[in-house]
C-alpha cells in the first residue's frame, strides 16, 4: 500500500472498536441535543404563539445564539462548565432552538383558518385542538425543522469532538494533529453518513405520521431523490 | 310556543371599535325553519351567527336556545349540540372523510359501532358516495367536501344547524345542486337552520324567513321571502333585493298553492304547466307561446285548471284595482 494513500483501509480495520464507540458517542450527543431541543422549542413556540412579546424575545435570542460561531461558544462554555457532556449539550441544544421554534410556529400558524374555526365551533377544547389538530397538521413543518436541526447537530458534534467529547470529531482532531488523512476522512465521512441516515429515518417517521400526504401532491423528498428533469 | 332560538336585544361591539358590529338585534326563529341572515360585508351577519355558538360573546342582550340562555350551558357542550358548517367546509385535512364525519360523536363518547352506523346513515342522507369514506379531504371536489361538511355538522343529530356562507366557495352549478340537496334534506330532518349569506337569491330560495341587515348590524327587515319581495321595508332592502322583484316572487310560488282558473274550453294547442311548477314557468309559457292562458295539469297529466295573466297577477297581489288607482 502506498504511504501517500488518502485512506489506509488497514487502519480502519484495526480501529473498528474505536469507530463503534465514536459512533455511539456521536449518536448519543445528537439524539439528546435534538430531543431536548425539541421539547424546549415546543414549549417556547407555544409560549410565543400565546404572547406576542414572548415571540419577539424568543426568536430574537434564539437568532442571536445561532450567530455565535460554534467553536467560540464551546470554548467559552468550557471555562464555565468544564469539559463535560453538559457543556456540549448546552451548545448543541442552543443551536437547534432557532430552527425548531421557527418551524413549530410556522407549522401551527399554517393550519388553515377554516380548520381552526371548525375545530372550535364543533366543541373541541383547547388542549384537544392543540394536540389533535394544530400539532398534527404542523407535523410536516415540524419534521422539516427536525431534519435540519438533526443534520446540523450531527455536524456540530464533530466540533464538540475537538473539545474532547468523543464522537467522530475526535478522529478529525487527531488526524489534524498528526497530519494523518485517513482519520480525517473517516471522521468526516462517517459524520456525513450519519447525517443522511438520521435524515432518512425522520422522513420515514414523517411518512408514517402523515398518511394524508401520501398522494402525489405532497411528497417529501429524500436527499437521494432529486427532482425529475423536465422532459 | 317557545321559539327554537331567540335573540333578545343582542349587541356586539368589538374591543377598540368605535361602532357596533351588531346593534340591538332581536329575532325569533321557530323550530324547524330556515332563517337567513343577509346583508353586505360589515353588516354583522357572521358575528351574529358566531354569537349563537359563542365563538363571539355578545356585549349585551341574550340568546335563548329552546328557552335556555346559552350562557348557562357549557360552551363546548353547546357547540357539540350545534351543527356548524362553514365556507371551504373546514374539514380536517389529516382525517379521512369517515373520521371527519365522526368527530362530534367521538367527542360525545359514542361507542364504535354506533359511530359507524351513524356515519353510514349520514353518507346516504347527504348523497355522498360511500367509497369516499376512506379518502382524505384533499382528494375530494369542492362540492363533495361541502357535503362532508354538512354530514359532519349533522353527525350528532343537533337540533340547531348554523351555516356560514356554506356554498360561496363552489361554482354556481354545484351551488345550485347543493342548495336543492339542502332543501330536500331539510324536508326530511326538519332542523332549525340559521344561514348566513351575502347572496339574496340563495336566501330567497332556501329560507323561510330572512333578516336583512345593514352596516353596523342594524336590522332593516325580518320577513318571509314573499313578504320581502312584495313590500321591502326600506330603500336599502329594495336596493339589496335588486330588480325584477315580481318575477322573483313568481319563481317562489308553486302553481298549485293558490287559486287557479277553470280548465279552458279548448286545451289543444295550449302549453301546460304542472301544479308543482313555479308561477314564473306559467308566465314564461304564456309569453313564449303568445297565448292567453296555460293549462294546469296534475301529476298524472290530466288538466285541473287554467292560468291566465290576470290570475297570475292577482296571485302576487298586484290586483288591477291597485293599478287603476296608480
Amino acid at each position: 500500500m502506498n504511504a501517500d494513500s488518502f485512506i489506509w483501509w488497514d487502519w480502519v480495520d484495526r480501529h473498528l472498536g474505536e469507530i463503534r464507540t465514536a459512533t455511539y458517542e456521536h449518536l448519543r450527543l445528537t439524539v439528546i441535543a435534538v430531543g431536548l431541543g425539541f421539547v424546549l422549542s415546543l414549549a417556547l413556540a407555544l409560549l410565543s404563539l400565546r404572547w406576542r412579546a414572548a415571540r419577539a424575545i424568543v426568536t430574537g435570542l434564539a437568532g442571536l445564539l445561532y450567530t455565535i460561531p460554534s467553536l467560540a461558544l464551546f470554548a467559552v462554555l468550557v471555562t464555565i462548565t468544564g469539559f463535560s457532556t453538559l457543556t456540549a449539550e448546552i451548545g448543541l441544544v442552543g443551536y437547534t432552538l432557532l430552527i425548531l421554534v421557527r418551524n413549530i410556529i410556522e407549522g401551527i400558524e399554517g393550519v388553515p383558518a377554516a380548520v381552526r374555526e371548525a375545530a372550535e365551533g364543533m366543541g373541541l377544547n383547547p388542549l384537544r385542538r392543540l394536540v389533535a389538530v394544530d400539532l398534527r397538521l404542523a407535523t410536516p413543518a415540524i419534521v422539516a425543522g427536525l431534519r435540519i436541526a438533526t443534520v446540523t447537530t450531527v455536524g456540530l458534534v464533530t466540533v464538540t469532538g475537538l473539545i474532547g467529547m468523543g464522537g467522530y470529531g475526535s478522529f478529525i482532531d487527531e488526524g489534524l494533529k498528526r497530519s494523518f488523512s485517513t482519520e480525517i476522512v473517516v471522521g468526516a465521512g462517517l459524520s456525513v453518513v450519519m447525517a443522511m441516515a438520521l435524515d432518512s429515518v425522520l422522513v420515514g417517521i414523517q411518512r408514517v405520521l402523515t398518511p394524508w400526504q401520501r398522494s402525489s401532491r405532497h411528497r417529501t423528498n429524500l436527499w437521494y431523490e432529486l427532482p425529475k428533469p423536465i422532459a | 310556543m317557545v321559539p327554537a332560538l331567540r335573540l333578545v336585544a343582542v349587541s356586539k361591539r368589538f374591543p377598540g371599535a368605535r361602532t357596533d358590529a351588531v346593534a340591538d338585534l332581536s329575532l325569533d326563529m321557530p323550530e324547524g325553519t330556515v332563517t337567513a341572515l343577509v346583508g353586505p360585508s360589515g353588516c354583522g351577519k357572521t358575528t351574529t351567527l358566531r354569537m349563537i355558538n359563542r365563538l363571539v360573546e355578545p356585549t349585551s342582550g341574550s340568546i335563548d336556545l329552546f328557552g335556555t340562555d346559552i350562557r348557562q350551558l357549557d360552551v363546548h357542550e353547546l357547540r357539540r349540540r350545534t351543527g356548524y358548517v362553514i365556507q371551504q367546509a373546514g374539514l380536517f385535512p389529516h382525517r379521512t372523510v369517515a373520521a371527519n364525519i365522526a368527530t362530534v360523536p367521538q367527542l360525545l363518547g359514542w361507542d364504535k359501532q354506533r359511530v359507524r352506523e351513524r356515519v353510514d346513515q349520514l353518507v346516504g342522507l347527504v348523497g355522498l358516495d360511500p367509497e369516499l369514506l376512506g379518502r382524505y379531504p384533499a382528494e375530494l371536489s369542492g362540492g363533495q367536501q361541502q357535503r362532508v361538511g354538512v354530514a359532519r355538522a349533522l353527525a350528532a343529530d343537533p337540533p340547531l344547524l348554523l351555516m356560514d356562507e356554506p356554498y360561496s366557495a363552489v361554482d354556481p352549478i354545484v351551488r345550485a345542486h347543493l342548495q336543492d340537496e339542502l332543501l330536500d334534506l331539510q324536508r326530511r330532518v326538519r332542523k332549525t337552520i340559521v344561514l348566513v349569506t351575502h347572496d339574496i337569491d340563495e336566501a330567497l330560495k332556501l329560507a323561510d324567513q330572512i333578516a336583512v341587515l345593514n352596516i353596523g348590524g342594524v336590522l332593516e327587515q325580518f320577513a318571509t321571502p314573499d313578504e320581502l319581495l312584495r313590500a321591502p321595508a326600506s330603500p336599502f332592502v329594495e336596493q339589496f333585493l335588486g330588480r325584477e322583484r315580481a318575477l322573483r316572487r313568481l319563481a317562489l310560488q308553486p302553481v298549485g298553492t293558490g287559486p287557479i282558473g277553470p280548465v279552458p274550453e279548448v286545451v289543444e294547442g295550449l302549453p301546460t304547466v304542472t301544479t308543482g311548477a313555479p308561477l314564473r314557468e306559467a308566465l314564461d309559457a304564456i309569453v313564449a307561446w303568445g297565448v292567453e292562458q296555460v293549462v294546469v295539469v296534475g301529476d298524472d297529466g290530466s288538466p285541473v285548471g287554467g292560468l291566465d295573466l290576470l290570475t297570475i297577477t292577482e296571485r302576487i297581489g298586484n290586483a288591477p284595482s291597485r293599478r287603476d288607482t296608480a
